[in-house]
């Protein structure tokens, strides 16, 4: 069926728009936008009034866990995707640290051919650096390419070793795929389960200084010169970290980074009572460290917010702190969040739309990330000041483990439309 | 007798100097029975204290059996390895179980930081904390408190220094925020391998500043009381530093260091000692150590938390 969507605020950064007006949506792909174009559909287009919203390209996910195959008791495909469109996101880019792990065609196929069934957004999959995720030989990348992954990455675990590092990098420069890594030194970080500082020595859980993280950004940055690759950090959380990719940038190099929601909102003291809600790898951080995130996401050292939403059941996370599995979930709660930093006037809307959509697709090189005419209809309504309680009741994702739970949060999705067709929809839009 | 404030006991980062006092003062009243050639009083007649040792432990453990006993309650231990955590019975779930038998004090002893909160917002009997990993372990610093009262008259003004292994040290965490919320200045030293940032950071507001320090002379120099704390077996050989030999020689408490201190100084130990690592025998053992004096001060001074949460009035409801 074709769409109008019709009054809103269309945010499209890559093209330079922010104006009110009509967008026109035929056969899957964004057929016009301008004021007053409603008035002129014919009878069998489904006019949505969306006045007093954000009319946005489709959010973009870099980094998921959609937990399938091999952990569908905490997220699967269908469940993860349908929490995605919640949380208005139209695509997600799935992470391989799955069981078994996406290092070869046949779990990239696998997950391809899930989402083309059961997927409420477009997947992604990102394939493995390394065989078994283990950072001793490289996995079949070129395959993976060709069988339709995005990106490579061994998330979850750091490539420790130098020369495999080096090797994985020239080596993804052939097949023309960005190598994502989870920066962590795991000799320095050593089992610690919060951020080294003045909380967990107060708590009494072993920590891991900043520079687990940093000092391997370093290492890497240095790889990247040599090699030319194109590289992307996960999950970036300290200010060391922000200092080192914004001197890589300044030095001409091909490296991009992401930051997570919570890491934006929240310091270690939200794991100050043992919360393991709150306990993620990198862990959250210091005052500094936020702030620097926060600054580093304006001045665009940062180029994308992704959620690293990690499902966890109960099993993993009702249980003594630094037993807990690391991670939350957060493609439902990343839109407030993101908001807030417009609200205290750190980004304007459009910087979050980039941010949010034409960054991630750009860095992955992914169709999407602007409305132009011909483009694939992935768009995205916001109501940026909706207010609703964060319960467990309301997720759509399988697991709760979330530090949210129980806020006040200010913005949602209302629309999220994947070619054309009403992904996810607040229950006024519902037929 | 004013009410106690607190449901449970997990810490003594949360209890006011009026919260500590009042611990250490009944702590004194149940001192004088263990005198008595009959050591029981009625008190806690029919109540039912669980002790759940999730890690090994002699003296804190036999200490809180003693102290439920000498107070007539019911004391029941569950020490790890005979328990069903072997058969992967999560903490939870064992507590709550126990607590499904109504006990009155649960005596929780575990190896990671933050078990014994956990388990206070789960279940309905109260809470004592017996030490969790590197976190706290409250009433080692209430004895520790009291046998320094005993000694000294007083706590406020005196210069108390902690030595060893602090990064891991509950022991330790749990003796800063008691003293210095008693008004004592104290002073941690160790090797710069087992100093956790973010030291003096723990008693802001609290009281005295902390003085930090990476040898242990300058924390020993004019102290009034010198607490040892224990190196772990595990730690030596690792990155933290290289071997006893070099821990004695540079950290250890020997006469000379001793001698550092103020003549009437007094000196601690939380046992177990390694005899010869962090501290000479001839200190042990000598005539200004007061180690036995705190074990015993162990027994009544958990017989007051005991009384304080299961027996007296409280002010929680």
């Amino acid at each position: 069926m074709d769409l109008c969507i019709r009054g809103g605020r269309v945010i499209d950064p890559a093209r330079n728009l922010d104006a009110e007006g009509d967008l026109l949506i035929e056969k899957g792909v964004i057929a016009g936008f301008g004021a007053g174009l409603a008035a002129g559909v014919s009878k069998s287009t489904r006019v949505l009034d969306v006045r007093g919203s954000w009319v946005v390209p489709g959010l973009i996910d870099l980094h998921t866990h959609l937990r399938e195959p091999g952990q569908e008791y905490k997220e699967d495909i269908a469940t993860g995707t349908r929490a995605a469109a919640a949380g208005g996101f139209t695509a997600v880019c799935a992470m391989p640290n799955t069981l078994p792990p996406n290092d070869t065609r046949a779990v990239t196929e696998l997950i391809l051919r899930r989402a083309a069934t059961v997927g409420a957004v477009r997947v992604y999959p990102v394939g493995a650096i390394s065989k078994g995720l283990k950072g001793e030989s490289l996995a079949e990348i070129g395959e993976l390419r060709e069988a339709g992954c995005v990106a490579i990455s061994d998330d979850g675990r750091p490539v420790m070793n130098a020369e495999l590092m080096r090797r994985a990098l020239e080596y993804a420069r052939t097949f023309d795929l960005p190598l994502v890594q989870h920066c962590e030194d795991l000799t320095l970080s050593d089992g610690g389960s919060m951020n080294e500082g003045p909380v967990a020595t107060r708590a009494g859980i072993k920590a891991q200084p900043a520079a687990a993280e940093s000092s391997m950004v370093a290492r890497d940055i240095e790889l990247v010169a040599l090699t030319g690759a194109r590289y992307h950090v996960a999950h970036v959380s300290s200010a060391e970290s922000v200092r080192l990719v914004r001197e890589a940038k300044r030095r001409g190099l091909p490296v991009t980074c992401e930051v997570t929601p919570h890491h934006l909102s929240l310091t270690d003291q939200a794991c100050a009572h043992y919360d393991t809600a709150a306990k993620c790898n990198p862990p959250l951080r210091g005052a500094a460290d936020v702030d620097a995130l926060r600054e580093g996401l304006r001045d665009g050292t940062i180029d994308a917010i992704a959620t690293d939403h990690a499902p966890h059941s109960s099993v993993e996370k009702d249980v003594e702190f630094e037993q807990a599995a690391f991670g939350m979930i957060g493609l439902e709660t990343a839109l407030p969040l993101a908001l807030d930093l417009v609200r205290t006037g750190l980004l304007t809307p459009a910087m979050l739309v980039t941010r949010l959509s034409a960054a991630p697709a750009g860095i992955f090189r992914l169709p999407g990330g602007r409305l132009g005419e011909g483009q694939p209809a992935d768009v995205t309504v916001i109501d940026p000041e909706a207010a609703w309680t964060c319960d467990a009741k309301s997720f759509l994702s399988r697991s709760r483990n979330s530090p949210f739970l129980g806020r006040a949060l200010r913005g949602r999705a209302t629309l999220t439309i994947v070619g054309g067709k009403l992904a996810f929809s607040e229950e006024r839009y519902r037929e | 007798m004013s009410l106690f404030p607190h449901r449970h006991l997990l810490g003594t980062e949360t209890l006011t100097a009026e919260d500590l006092t009042m611990l250490l003062d009944l702590g004194e009243r149940f001192l004088e029975i263990a005198q008595r050639p009959i050591k029981k009083v009625p008190t806690l007649r029919g109540k039912t204290v669980i002790n759940l040792f999730l890690e090994p432990s002699t003296r804190t453990r036999t200490s809180f059996e003693i102290a439920a006993k000498r107070l007539s309650a019911d004391a029941i231990n569950i020490s790890g390895a005979a328990s069903s955590t072997v058969k992967g019975e999560t903490l939870l779930d064992t507590a709550r179980n126990l607590d499904a038998m109504a006990p009155d004090v649960v005596v929780l002893r575990h190896a990671q930081a933050g078990a014994a909160e956990m388990l206070a917002g789960r279940i309905s009997a109260r809470v004592v904390n017996a030490g969790d990993g590197a976190h706290e372990h409250p009433t080692q610093a209430l004895l520790d408190c009291s046998t320094i009262r005993a000694h000294k008259g007083r706590l406020a003004g005196l210069e108390v220094a902690i030595c060893g292994d602090i990064t891991h040290s509950r022991v330790a965490r749990s003796n800063i925020f008691a003293l210095t919320a008693l008004g004592a200045h104290v002073r941690v030293a160790g090797p710069r391998t087992l100093l956790p940032p973010g030291l003096p950071e723990m008693v802001e507001g609290l009281g005295a500043p902390l003085g930090v320090h990476d040898r242990i002379e300058p924390a020993i120099e004019g102290a009034d009381v010198i607490m040892m704390l224990r190196i772990q077996k595990e730690r030596i050989g690792t990155g933290l530093f290289p071997n006893t030999r070099e821990y004695s020689r540079y950290f250890g408490l020997n006469d000379r260091r001793l001698a550092l201190a103020k003549p009437d100084a007094i000196v601690m130990h939380p046992g177990p000692i390694n005899r010869g690592v962090e501290i000479e025998p001839s200190v042990a053992d000598g005539p200004q150590a007061v180690i036995l004096d705190q074990v015993s001060r162990g027994v009544a001074i958990r017989m007051a938390v005991l009384y304080l949460l299961a027996g007296g009035e409280t002010g929680e409801n």
